[in-house]
């Protein structure tokens, strides 16, 4: 067997709390498109990354065409011919095609003001254009362009550069079908002129129609790799969630009592042609699946009142409610634990004290001052009863841990005794114990009477702590599944559709 | 009081020794009143506009809206004879009114502060010379409002009537900012606008109520400063107000990243200003070089502390 263009053996990669790559394997050979699959943090992004010279390996072994190689950063991963396409593109809107073709190398004309050569720019911009058949006007500004038109500007970009390994993570996520279409065509003639093409995708259509072998990861470890004939959806979905989900705490069926919440022909900002109804029952968890970007985050924002509604009726006990901001869903009992936590979740400049009254202050107030000894015990009980570790509860909430900020962001709504309460991946970049913790909270609030959501990409946790799971494709709901047919495969499948 | 106060604190108290030291006269009661006079002028602004540089933004219209509600109120008290009440009422009203029109542009509009108060300032300097025709006003005899200058440039028990008035806004500032549910809101915005606004605090409002605070502080002190001067001169009173207010707030520990920042601090830092100009004034330093003393030792201040900064995080990644 000849020597494949790419070989990395062995990577293994680990951050705080996780091993993220524990010794994977990936070859890669020229003229091949190869499709990386996995579920949300089975190790995709971080084998790329560190591919792509963004982050080091830990251990383990990158050849290309046989000569072992180091990488110190993405300038040297790019002289060795990688490019990755992220989908954030880094490039910038208000330069023209052909400046961010050439953004960072530009070519001059030399002498002391290394004034640029435009002419050549434009020229060189519009040839690497026809090299891949595609007809931009090299002068537009980047912002003008569609999605998919940026996205080839992005190729285009990588290809000046002598990329020899193209790797594109979820490069049709903002692309209608028809101008994915045309994406895959353009792909399939770079495969023809030799460029090696890696294809991280959640949709499994995609990788059916257009790779040559799909690599399946699952929790930072080879999974399985399927030839060009042998990828099927049904093998793909077994491979991504092979595994045994030990279910220790098996629950009855939750007695589906009457809705609380009602959402009733929902849309969101992001997907304003979908339209969404659910119902949320007192005393259940109610999951929500799905792959990044299926629009779960913007259900529980639109609900929450912090992100754009289209149209739609939420309603709580049958009575609909007017929610156009956090704070009218607050006074209704309605709160998020918001997924970007540093962000949304906590003001980390601040005290624990006052990050956990920020949203109820003035029930420790008289005239607008604010009774200190009532909130400072009111906090004292609150952190307790949480168990958030923390020096006092002055700490500002920045020098916490990942798990104690959750709790704090935790103390913050149960001091409201929300009516429903809505987790939006609540463990992220939480340890294990507190981990368990949070999920015995959240239990505990649903005994209490509260109707809890929870989104999260953790498949183990939907399947063990939700009482049902709904899950979600593309911004629709694609099923919703009671709590005896929730298993990994059941979701995946419609996770994918 | 917090560290970075007792930093500013310190700092005044060693600067107000040097001075005293080179000069006897620093200490004599005419300069202590003139000096008292001037850091409960500028004090009071300054704290307006410090608290507008907690939720993150900037004001830089006070110095145009001194000098249009002092022309005003020379118009109204001596030209259009209206009593001192009314008068007083009308001039505190517009200020509060200008600084809610500026809030509205920057919280409801989401028009950058820097642009919406630069605007202020070059709209209400045309208009305050407009209106006096470009000739300076003043307020004559004084007839029939004697309590009002009373009230703005006189004398309680020998303290100047401009430091009494800064000490009460003072106290109710440190109220407000530091013991207030609408002040913690504050705070929280100006340290992270997004997560307040996922805890349900009304962000554009509390961000609203601090541009009127500062146009309310600053038609206070247009009334103050309009009888102190006795005269106003519409192109140039007021001048470079905004600029020291700024400068006040930054000394006295308020980060022009928002969320940070005391009542207390800006006080002592309006204060230390004063003490700078004065010691210019009483060493013979040239007085044309009074802006370049403030900047010189602002300039030092901010390197020391940002190397004091530097150096007690090092240690503290050492320790670890």
């Amino acid at each position: 067997m000849s020597v494949p263009l790419l070989h990395m053996s062995a990577i293994a990669k680990r951050f705080p709390g996780v091993v993220a790559l524990d010794g994977v394997d990936f070859n890669l050979a020229a003229g091949e498109i190869v499709a990386l699959v996995g579920e949300n943090g089975a190790g995709k992004s971080t084998l790329m990354k560190i591919l792509g010279g963004i982050i080091p390996a830990d251990s383990g072994a990158i050849h290309i065409n046989g000569t072992p190689v180091t990488m110190r950063g993405p300038g040297d991963a790019a002289r060795l011919g990688i490019a990755v396409i992220h989908q954030e593109r880094e490039l910038i809107d208000t330069l023209d095609v052909a400046a961010n073709v050439f953004l960072g190398r530009e070519p001059t004309r030399g002498g002391p003001l290394q004034l640029l050569d435009r002419r050549r720019m434009h020229a060189d911009a519009e040839q690497q254009l026809a090299r891949i058949g595609v007809q931009i006007p090299t002068r537009t500004r980047l912002g003008e362009l569609s999605a998919a038109q940026q996205q080839l500007v992005s190729i285009v970009r990588a290809l000046s550069m002598n990329a020899r390994m193209l790797i594109l993570d979820e490069p049709t996520s903002s692309l209608t079908s028809t101008d994915a279409e045309r994406l895959f065509g353009v792909l399939r003639d770079l495969r023809r002129s030799g460029t090696a093409i890696v294809y991280i995708s959640h949709r499994l259509k995609e990788i059916e129609m257009l790779a040559d072998r799909a690599v399946v990861l699952r929790d930072g470890r080879n999974a399985g790799t399927l030839a060009r004939d042998a990828i099927s959806h049904d093998r793909l979905v077994q491979l991504m969630v092979g595994r045994v989900v030990d279910r220790a705490s098996p629950r009855v069926e939750a007695s589906a009592g009457p809705a609380v919440l009602r959402i009733e022909r929902l849309r969101t900002g992001r997907y304003p042609d979908v339209e969404i109804s659910l119902d949320i029952h007192r005393a259940e968890v109610l999951g929500i699946a799905g792959l990044v970007g299926a629009g779960r985050t913007e259900l529980a924002e639109a609900i929450c009142g912090v992100g754009p509604r289209r149209s739609g009726e939420i309603l709580l006990d049958g009575q609909p409610l007017a929610i156009h901001s956090a704070r009218d869903a607050i006074r209704h009992g309605i709160c998020l634990v918001p997924e970007d936590r540093r962000r949304c979740g906590v003001v980390g400049a601040m005290s624990v004290r006052e990050n956990v009254t920020l949203p109820a202050l003035w029930s420790y107030a008289r005239l607008g001052l604010i009774g200190r000894s009532a909130e400072a015990s009111a906090v004292r009980r609150m952190t307790t009863a949480l168990t958030v570790k923390a020096a006092s509860i002055e700490s500002p909430v920045a020098t916490l841990s990942g798990g104690n900020q959750q709790k704090v962001v935790l103390a913050k709504w149960l001091a409201l005794r929300p009516r429903v309460i809505v987790f939006d991946e609540p463990t992220q970049g939480v340890d294990v114990g507190a981990k368990a913790e949070i999920h015995r909270l959240i239990r505990a609030l649903a005994q209490e009477g509260a109707a809890v959501v929870m989104i999260s990409s953790d498949m183990e946790e939907i399947v063990a702590e939700s009482d049902r799971v709904a899950v979600m494709h593309d911004g629709r709901i694609t099923g919703v599944l009671p709590r005896s047919r929730c298993t990994p495969e059941s979701i995946m499948q419609l996770a994918v559709a | 009081m917090t560290r970075k106060d007792l930093g500013v604190l310190l700092l005044f108290v060693v600067l107000c020794v040097i001075v005293a030291a080179a000069s006897p006269q620093f200490l004599s009661v005419a300069n202590l009143q003139n000096v008292g006079r001037l850091v409960g002028t500028y004090g009071i602004f300054s704290i307006g506009v410090g608290i507008v540089i907690m939720t993150g933004g900037i004001d830089l219209s006070v110095g145009s809206i001194c000098a249009l509600l002092g022309v005003l109120l020379s118009m109204m008290l001596v030209e259009w004879g209206w009593p001192a009440g009314p008068a007083l009422a009308a001039v505190l009203a517009l200020g509060a009114g200008l600084g809610a029109a500026h809030g509205f542009l920057i919280a409801r509009l989401r028009l950058q502060p820097f642009i919406v108060t630069l605007c202020g300032l070059l709209l209400y300097r045309g208009a305050a010379r407009y209106v006096a025709d470009d000739s300076t006003k003043g307020f004559g005899t004084g007839e029939g409002f004697e309590w009002l200058r009373a009230a703005a440039a006189g004398h309680v028990a020998g303290v100047p009537m401009p430091f009494v008035i800064l000490c009460v806004i003072a106290v109710v500032a440190w109220l407000v900012v530091h013991r207030s549910v609408y002040g913690r809101h504050l705070i929280a915005v100006g340290h992270n606008e997004e997560a307040s606004r996922y805890s349900g605090v009304r962000t554009g409002s509390v961000v609203a109520v601090a541009y009127v605070i500062s146009g309310l502080l600053a038609a206070v002190s247009a009334v103050i400063i309009a009888f102190y001067t006795n005269s106003v001169s519409p192109a140039s009173h007021g001048n470079f107000y905004e600029l020291y207010a700024i400068a006040a707030a930054v000394v006295g520990g308020c980060s022009l990243r928002g969320g940070e920042g005391t009542v207390l601090g800006i006080v002592i830092g309006a204060a230390l200003l004063q003490v700078l100009r004065n010691l210019v004034n009483l060493l013979d330093i040239p007085s044309s070089l009074d802006f370049a003393v403030m900047g010189a030792v602002i300039l030092a201040g901010a390197i020391a502390d940002q190397v004091i900064a530097r150096r007690s995080r090092r240690s503290l990644v050492g320790r670890r």
